[in-house]
């Protein structure tokens, strides 16, 4: 075994490999329960892209056939119901997830310097999530899928100049069709995937290289032991992988009670209107997005003006990209910075009302809270640069807390 | 970070999901029973349906197999009891007795396939539609529908719930008391909505060993967990290579 291995290792690096992403990399010890999030969007992709490979080996991607054959997963293809609930739900929990994440960065001011880099590609990989979503919505071909297909293409086809034939393109003819379904179909399982794949690599790449922030927001790595290593830090092995294995439990068991026992989620992540078939003919009351992607519909809807609307929205999606340097704080961790930490809270109620307006039809009874949500969204990174450089800070310990 | 202050993050956040969660339904739609929704309920209501609906209705995502596989039921009681004498097959989807061009001509409408219904509009909006016709001369059936204005479907339950007027006025009443006909029209919506995810007793019957499965692995997970991280909690100096 051992003669194995120095052949393996003199042919592959995969002793070192260990050794710098495992056993040697050193994390803090503080990490609290929102740190389990990264190693289960991990799993959770994996298993999205096993799922999708068997629920792709069943799906037919014509007009006619599509929620047809997605119907024959459920109803007459052994354990496909099992298959496809965990892809679907998988879904809804991944951005559960991805907002924990997120928010984790932000609490804990892990898009600091030197971490910006990981900040905008673990970013970037959300917004490509959103996309990934959106293509995967539109192939069970339910009559929410089509209608979700046209406004979000009309949405590409209000784009200046290049607008109306980048439409075409995506459509692949004037309407949603069969031509629509097979080309999101090769995009939402190969070409996206695989790109969101890569950059999921390169997220954990430039993770290793800064090494993890934590909720104290130290540098462990400014103070370092005798046998130099951080003495705040413990291998990422065995430390974190058997506290990760246990994280794992706990998420599978909260996956499997929504799978058994709510696989809809009473129409939360599996909408009413995807179980009747698409119909041009029958346009829905209102189309709206699903729970994660609604805040930014809430806040397109917030301007009653297409081109300002969308206008809006992008901001809101883009905004995100600058705080690494909006934040001018000498102080990390909202732990240390009370008005920062209150600024982040009333953020995450924010985007979940807006989460919340964006599901509801569009009366005008809802104009102002989209509009109030809209407005502190944007203002808390428009206000940020400013406030950062005068709030009250507190002092940070020398070493981590536990 | 105090503990107190961690679980306040987290309570926000979580509020705030729930907030999405739960939807405003201010609409005055009746509810079955609790408890309505069992194995005996749907056999009873695939029963109903066989004779009362699918005459007109098809269930074609719903083979007489599956079904038969499903509740425990043996091919001949479901030849017998749920399959029509036309000559359905055993192996494919239930299909009505007429035919759509035919159905299309007595009624103006084919009437829709009623396999993904109630996950479509809802348990309370099915259970509430049957119960809210009412008798309208105008209308070329004689009915016309409450929660469902026009509709082209006549009151095929009349012999439960007798005939009423629009005000509510009983016109005739039914063969049965009303508690039977709420009663039944329950089962349907139970048959429905098991037509709606066959895969529901399935789930209801594997559920608990997978999460007691899940749990199980947890405990043993957090056991191993406290053991590695000992010598992290007890001696920092000490760690393991």
């Amino acid at each position: 075994m051992a003669n194995f291995g120095d052949w393996l290792n003199k042919r592959f690096p995969l002793r070192e490999l260990m050794r710098e992403h495992l056993t040697e990399y050193f994390a803090p010890k503080n990490f609290n329960f929102l740190y389990y999030t990264g190693s289960l969007l991990l799993l959770m992709i994996v298993m999205q892209f096993i799922t999708g490979f068997l629920l792709m080996a069943h799906y037919v991607p014509t007009g006619p056939e599509a929620f047809n054959s997605v119907q024959g997963i459920m109803y007459d293809t052994r354990w496909g119901w099992l298959i496809r609930y965990m892809h679907v739900d998988g879904v809804s929990l991944i951005f559960v997830l991805l907002y924990l994440h997120i928010g984790r960065g932000m609490l804990y001011g892990s898009y600091r310097k030197p971490r910006e880099l990981l900040w905008i590609v673990g970013y970037t990989i959300y917004i490509l999530m959103m996309g990934e979503a959106f293509l995967g919505y539109v192939l069970p071909f339910g009559n929410l899928s089509y209608w979700a297909g046209q406004v979000i293409t009309s949405i590409i086809q209000a784009l200046p100049a290049v607008g109306p034939a980048l439409a075409v393109l995506a459509r692949g003819g004037a309407g949603i069709g069969t031509a629509t379904l097979e080309r999101f179909l090769a995009l939402h399982a190969v070409l996206w995937f695989w790109i969101i794949a890569a950059a999921i690599f390169i997220h954990i790449l430039a993770l290793h290289q800064v090494g993890s922030n934590n909720p104290d927001g130290i540098e462990i790595k400014e103070n370092k032991g005798a046998d130099g290593h951080p003495v705040d830090g413990i291998p990422f092995h065995p430390y974190y992988t058997v506290k990760d294995i246990f994280g794992v439990g706990v998420w599978l068991t909260i996956f499997a009670a929504v799978i058994f026992y709510a696989p809809t989620m009473h129409g939360v992540f599996l909408e009413r209107t995807t179980f009747s078939p698409a119909n041009p003919m029958v346009s829905l009351p209102d189309v709206t997005p699903p729970w994660y992607l609604a805040p930014f519909y809430a806040m397109l809807r917030a301007i009653p003006n297409k081109d300002g609307g969308i206008f809006l929205m992008i901001l809101a999606v883009v905004l995100p990209f600058f705080l690494p340097w909006l934040d001018r704080s000498p102080v990390k961790s909202s732990r240390y910075r009370p008005v920062y930490r209150a600024m982040i809270l009333l953020l995450a109620v924010t985007f979940f009302t807006l989460a919340w307006v964006g599901e509801q039809p569009p009366l005008p009874k809802y104009f102002l809270l989209e509009r109030g949500g809209a407005a502190i969204y944007v203002g808390f990174y428009l206000l940020l640069p400013i406030i950062s450089r005068w709030e009250p800070t507190r002092k940070v310990p020398e070493r981590v807390t536990s | 970070m105090s503990m107190i202050k961690k679980w306040g993050v987290l309570a926000v956040l979580v509020a705030g999901m729930a907030g999405v969660t739960v939807r405003a339904n201010a609409d005055t739609l009746l509810s079955p029973p609790s408890g309505y929704f069992n194995k005996p309920a749907v056999i009873a209501g695939a029963k109903l349906f066989a004779k009362h609906c699918s005459t007109c209705h098809a269930v074609s995502s719903l083979r007489y197999e599956r079904l038969a596989s499903d509740l425990g039921m043996s091919k001949a009681s479901i030849e017998k009891d749920v399959m029509l004498p036309n000559g359905a097959n055993y192996r494919m989807g239930m299909e009505p007795a007429m035919t759509q061009a035919e159905a299309k001509k007595w009624f103006g409408l084919p009437p829709p396939d009623l396999s993904h219904m109630v996950r479509a509009l809802g348990v309370r909006f099915i259970y509430s539609y049957l119960q809210s016709f009412y008798w309208d001369p105008n209308r070329p059936s004689g009915w016309n529908n409450h929660l469902f204005p026009k509709v082209a479907m006549p009151n095929v339950l009349q012999p439960w719930s007798g005939i009423v007027a629009k005000n509510g006025q009983v016109m005739q009443p039914g063969r049965v008391t009303p508690a039977v006909f709420h009663q039944r029209v329950a089962d349907i919506v139970a048959f429905l909505r098991y037509a709606s995810d066959p895969s529901v007793f399935i789930r209801h019957k594997l559920g608990p060993y997978v999460l007691g499965l899940l749990v199980a692995f947890s405990l043993i997970a957090y056991w191993l967990k406290k053991e590695y991280w000992k010598d992290v909690h007890d001696n920092p100096s000490k760690r393991k290579k």
